[in-house]
């Protein structure tokens, strides 16, 4: 068990390309922290960097009291679960979660009781003589997770261990792994794109893009602050809806039309200056009694069974869909004119150059 | 594909009689002519059936060999041609499943460089490079010698592309897992990679002694101590024994027995390679 701090982390790929864009992050011990991010944002590579798979361009990795930049991933006292699992094919699944104690030289009456706790904490132990083609997908991903956990290391790190199960094994070994890990009390780190997963799973969410940090948080501190445009929009399914809008006084103004108060919190800003006005699908209301009104005009419903969406247009910006999530299943003829309301404590403010909320 | 068709399936049925018929008669008829004493094989018709001669011939050439090429016994010479291609074979595996892990797993400079420098050099054959290999043989003084037989042999640029080519598919992540589990290079190379390779050892395995027990030009050159002559060479030497005809019956037994060893190999690595075909390694 450890806590584990980045430090103005940076990668650089021996072709030139700049992956990583220098990182801060202080995940305390015990703590299970998500990276989360479109692909190609570098969720891997960081990921890699701390297993000490790939080297650290510049900056400091710590896990614990060490610096662990130069030392080998064995020497790290770290497991990591593959998103192919990466098990030996040749072995049976006793010996792919022994080979690593193996090579530790511990004692083989330890190993063989590590092994056998760990089989009995995830229901592996008629497969233990087994090779891993014999095995389903769902099997060799506990494998790899025993695999993990025999090491007792202070830190799990898993790279989007779930994406090759089938929807519903997905959500069962999701809800597994994080009881596995309370109960261990190890210090996690997991990426995923699955904004789902990174929602329920994360004691705190990374919100990777380009390489960059765009936000650290719990899941709702990011859901209902977010801190960029590009968090907002990542963030919550379906996505934010923006409009551009314009500061007057004490008002943001859209279309030169709906007139929005300032959100809760938000200072004085200069008048004429250019926003972007978000607002969740999930907080625009039918009818209801928010405070502003947006005429929108219905162009495509979409039926999820529980919930409605429904697209369509203000009438002078035929560019924008802005999507209205509602509960419940109701019919619209497209072309069907609506008017939605919005609370304002549910407005978000961003400014329109550098995305950063306001 | 499930066909029923009774008079495809005699006709299918009866080519491969034919084929079949085709490469078996000529070792057939080999077998029959090394159970028959010589004269009968001088006359026509050549006999079709085992003769009475079994083990009189086969004593004659596995113990004392022929009188008229050399009196050699074709026990001897087996063993040069197994010592010969089981050195060859092992040399060449060993040496190629290395050559392909460092250039497959390590970073070094002019990686490349070395790859194509081997793939190149080593693809002319013993004969295109007869003259300076025999002359670096002769002046390390290895005429007459097992290693004069074998080394000049071992070097393979088609298993280390072969053996490179499967490393390349082996994923990486299973190289990094190995890596989180404390698995050195060496460690890696022997637990992870050797036991992965088995299937593609076996197939070259066979490859590579067929190749080395076939080998005559070679042996031919660097050999004239008699103990070193090689199976094939042997053969040779009987069929053109001067000035007289050669004996037949026993110049088919010692071929019998030369079909032998390579058979054997086949046969007993035919469970490796099917088990490959089958069972894909995920
Ligand atoms: N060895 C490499 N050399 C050069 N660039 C690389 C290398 N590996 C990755 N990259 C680049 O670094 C960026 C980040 O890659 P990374 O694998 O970390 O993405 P990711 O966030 O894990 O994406 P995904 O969700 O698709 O797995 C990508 O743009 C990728 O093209
Ligand atoms: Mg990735």
């Amino acid at each position: 068990m450890a806590e584990v701090r980045l430090n103005d982390v940076q990668k650089v790929y021996p072709n030139g390309f700049k992956a990583i864009h220098g990182i801060d992050i202080d995940i305390t011990d015990g703590e299970f922290i998500v990276l989360v991010g479109p692909s190609g944002c570098g969720k891997s590579t960081l990921l890699r960097m701390i297993a000490g798979l790939e080297t650290v361009s510049d900056g400091e990795i710590h896990i614990g009291e060490r610096m662990v930049n130069q030392l080998e991933p064995a020497d790290r006292d770290i497991a990591m679960v593959f998103q192919n699992y990466a098990l030996y094919p040749h072995m049976s699944c006793y010996d792919n979660m022994a080979y690593g104690l193996r090579n530790k030289g511990m004692p083989k009456d330890e190993i063989e009781k590590r092994v056998r706790e760990a089989a009995e904490i995830l229901e592996l132990a008629q497969l233990l003589d087994r090779r891993p083609r014999q095995l389903s997908g769902g099997q060799r991903q506990r494998i790899a997770m025993g695999r993990a956990i025999v090491r007792e290391p202070s830190v799990f790190l898993f790279d989007e261990p779930l994406s090759n199960l089938d929807a519903k094994l997905r959500v069962q070994m999701r809800v597994e792994i994080r009881k596995l890990q309370r109960n261990l009390g190890t210090t996690s780190v997991y990426v995923t794109h699955d904004q789902v997963e990174a929602m329920t799973m994360a004691d705190r969410l990374v919100v990777m893009n380009e390489g960059v940090a765009e936000q650290i948080g719990t899941p709702i501190e990011v859901y209902e602050r977010p801190a960029t445009m590009f968090v907002a929009g990542f963030i919550g399914s379906p996505a934010m809806n923006f409009m551009d809008a314009k500061v007057e006084g004490e008002e943001v103004v859209v279309g030169g039309k709906l007139h929005f108060p300032m959100p809760n919190g938000t200072g004085a800003l200069e008048a004429g200056r250019e926003v972007s006005l978000g607002i969740r699908p999930e907080h625009l209301d039918l009818g209801g009694n928010g405070d502003v009104g947006l005429p929108i005009k219905v162009e495509l419903v979409e039926h999820l069974g529980a919930d409605t969406l429904v697209y369509g247009y203000l009438p002078w910006d035929t560019q924008n869909l802005v999507t209205l999530r509602m509960q419940g299943s109701q019919e619209f003829p497209a072309g069907h004119e609506i008017t939605l309301t919005v609370s304002h404590d549910h407005l978000h403010l961003f400014d329109k150059q550098s995305g950063k909320r306001i | 594909m499930i066909e029923n068709r009774p008079w495809l399936a005699v006709l299918s049925h009866l080519v491969l009689l034919v084929g079949v018929a085709v490469i078996v008669l000529p070792i057939w008829i080999t077998f029959v002519a090394s159970t028959h004493p010589g004269e009968v094989l001088m006359q026509a018709p050549i006999p079709m059936w085992p003769g009475d001669k079994f083990l009189e011939n086969y004593a004659l050439v596995l113990g004392a060999g022929v009188e008229d090429a050399g009196g050699v016994p074709v026990g001897v010479m087996l063993l040069n041609s197994l010592i010969m291609a089981l050195s060859i074979t092992f040399g060449k595996i060993a040496i190629s499943i290395i050559a392909a892990y460092a250039i497959v797993y390590f970073e070094f400079p002019f990686r490349m460089f070395c790859f194509w420098i081997i793939f190149i050099t080593l693809m002319l054959p013993v004969e295109v490079r007869i003259l300076p290999t025999f002359a670096v043989v002769a002046n390390l003084e290895m005429l007459n010698t097992y290693a004069g037989l074998s080394v000049p042999l071992i070097a393979s640029a088609t298993a280390t592309f072969l053996f490179r080519q499967f490393f390349l598919t082996v994923p990486e992540e299973l190289c990094e897992a190995a890596r989180i589990d404390g698995a050195g290079p060496f460690k890696f190379f022997i637990d992870i990679l050797l036991p992965l390779s088995r299937t593609n050892m076996a197939a070259l395995f066979v490859i590579l002694f067929i190749y080395g027990w076939n080998q005559y030009l070679w042996p031919l050159l660097v050999t004239t101590d008699e103990s070193y002559y090689t199976i094939v060479m042997g053969i040779q030497r009987m069929v053109n024994v001067s000035e007289q005809l050669p004996v037949w019956n026993l110049v088919m037994a010692t071929t019998i027995l030369a079909m032998l060893p390579p058979v054997i190999v086949v046969v007993g690595m035919q469970k490796l390679f099917v088990k490959g075909l089958v069972e894909v390694e995920k």
